[in-house]
């Protein structure tokens, strides 16, 4: 049985129809990806997941429990925490309460501090700036600081909105080299939504096509990264054919 | 020496009466950070906290430390009692419905006071422990009464200060403030955070009150004084804690200079001509930033 299991889902801003019946799995100790382009829909479905937007129709089930429309404090009391876009880190407050606060549902204060030492290990620059102010960081370190602190509450699975957004290609490597290192010694499973297609398909195992709200294709992201439309698309893998030339003619094949 | 006295003097009355602007003050911040609200009804909090404190004096005979206590807790209440009643059901709303809502309790609570048997819209008055006595160093002569609000309104400010700096819920208001989504993603109920800003700022209201009535009286529009925490909050950027207190005390300190040693008038307009003077010079206020966003 998979971690988490949405079937259906469709997730309205207003009157807009953002998720237009989305299904997709998470298995236990997975990375799973997203891939899409701007306004596919991506960061929706995360925020559904979390219980910041309500769905219309369709259902959620983690661990089995249903949590569709449940209050976003129950969500990351179940385990699931959500590192968001564009980091959104508490920016008057230090590294350190920063990560006090994604551990703010929990109680085991020896526990925490304990944690806190394992995320110092896991981003070293956190532990050398733990009284620096988190605006003052930079994105990179502003990046590691909001996966920290999701993993403060510890999450059993690990939603991520676009990690790499604005970093450079070297940290944008570093981020994704921890993200594997956190997900195979702590076993947390990870959703992650990317635009950077190809960093995506070699960390996660599984991947997902999202096209204006819609599912339009999965597969193991070793397949994806086979797959025709995937390379002219999301890659930008050119193939030597007339094809390149009249690319706007062509048609994806699931449409 | 008279003269340096009186000068003296007249300084420390003004850190007193800046202490109790300071802390209305401190509750418009606290709201204003919280949910972008500016409450209105800010003074009127500590005009009803004064009215409980002398009822509790006057009627129930209690001693005035008893009441200090009991009266934070009431007004803890009822500043719960407000948000969940009134402002609760209005969240989405926009903020400027809200805004009208707190003008709309600043008259409502004025009349209700002015309803209720034994309190209506006489003046009052009420003996502390600090009535008429004087401290004295040499020459110079202090009234307790004045002392009293300043180390009672530190020792306020510093519960404060532990309390947003060292406790986990405390560290959680100010991430809501800061970002509230983000605060949301961390499971922190920001329903509660709301709740517990409408108690601070209850209980500094009513503290306020407590400590302004010694030195003006209970009345039912003694809560006009949040006029003059206005230009206090203002000064200090309406962002930030401390300068809510420092604003506080310089318009303090101005206004009983000026009604000392200006003609008759200039005490009431001194306020408003520092805070022209420092908004030209720093738009954003003495301790206020310009908001800035990393991109």
């Amino acid at each position: 049985m998979p971690l988490l299991k949405i079937r259906n889902i469709e997730t309205y801003y207003g009157p807009i129809m953002a998720i237009k019946g989305v299904s997709l799995d998470v298995e236990e100790g997975s990375i799973v990806t997203i891939l899409g382009a701007n306004g596919a829909g991506k960061t929706t479905i995360l925020k559904t997941i979390s219980g910041v937007m309500d769905p219309e129709k369709g259902s959620i089930e983690f661990l089995g429990q249903s949590i569709e429309g449940l209050a976003p404090d129950k969500i990351v009391r179940m385990g699931i925490s959500h590192v968001p876009e564009g980091r959104e880190v508490f920016e008057e407050l230090t590294v350190k309460e920063n990560l006090i606060m994604g551990a703010y549902l929990r109680n085991d204060r020896a526990e925490i501090r304990q944690d806190l030492k394992t995320m110092y290990n896991y981003f070293p620059v956190l532990g050398e700036r733990t009284a620096q102010q988190a605006g003052s960081l930079s994105g990179g370190e502003q990046q590691m600081l909001a996966i920290g602190r999701a993993l403060m509450s510890r999450p059993k699975l690990l939603l991520l909105d676009e990690p790499s957004l604005g970093l450079s290609p070297i940290l944008m490597q570093e981020i994704f080299q921890i993200i594997k290192r956190i997900n195979s010694e702590q076993k947390t499973s990870m959703l992650i939504v990317e635009q950077n297609a190809l960093m995506a398909l070699t960390l996660a195992q599984h991947g997902y096509v999202l096209e204006l709200g819609r599912i339009v294709l999965e597969d193991s992201c070793k397949e994806l990264m086979e797959n025709e439309d995937i390379k002219e698309f999301y890659l930008g893998v050119k193939e030597e054919s007339i094809r390149g030339t009249k690319r706007w003619k062509r048609k994806k094949k699931w449409r | 020496m008279n003269l340096l006295n009186e000068i003296l003097q007249t300084i420390l009355s003004g850190i007193s009466v800046g202490c109790i602007y300071g802390l209305i003050a401190l509750g418009f911040v606290m709201i204003f950070k919280a949910t972008e609200v500016i409450n209105f009804a800010q003074g009127e909090l500590m005009m009803v906290g004064a009215f409980i404190a002398f009822s509790l004096i006057s009627f129930f005979h209690l001693s005035y430390w008893t009441t200090l206590l009991l009266t934070t807790l009431i007004m803890a209440l009822f500043g719960m009692i407000i948000e969940r009643v009134v402002l609760r059901p209005l969240v989405g709303q926009p903020i400027f419905s809200l805004v009208m809502v707190t003008i709309g309790m600043m008259i409502f609570f004025k009349s209700v006071v002015s309803m209720i048997p034994f309190w209506g819209t006489d003046t009052y008055g009420f003996g502390t422990p600090f009535t008429e006595k004087l401290v004295r160093y040499n020459e110079i002569i202090v009234s307790w009464e004045h002392l009293s609000i300043i180390i009672l309104t530190l020792l306020l400010i510093l519960a404060l200060f532990i309390f947003f700096r060292f406790t986990k819920m405390g560290v959680a208001m100010r991430a809501t403030s800061q970002n509230q989504l983000a605060a949301v993603y961390m499971g922190i109920s920001v329903n509660r955070v709301f709740s517990l800003t409408w108690v601070i700022s209850a209980i500094l209201g009513g503290f306020a009150g407590i400590l302004l009535s010694p030195i003006t009286f209970v009345h039912m529009n003694m809560g006009l004084i949040g006029l003059k925490a206005m230009p206090a909050a203002i000064l200090g950027g309406f962002y930030s804690i401390p300068g809510a207190v420092v604003g506080g005390l310089i318009i303090g300190v101005t206004e009983s200079l000026a009604g000392a040693y200006l003609p008759i008038g200039w005490k009431d307009v001194a306020a408003w001509i520092i805070l022209i003077l420092v908004l030209v010079i720093r738009p954003y206020g003495l301790f206020g930033t310009e908001l800035k966003k990393k991109v």
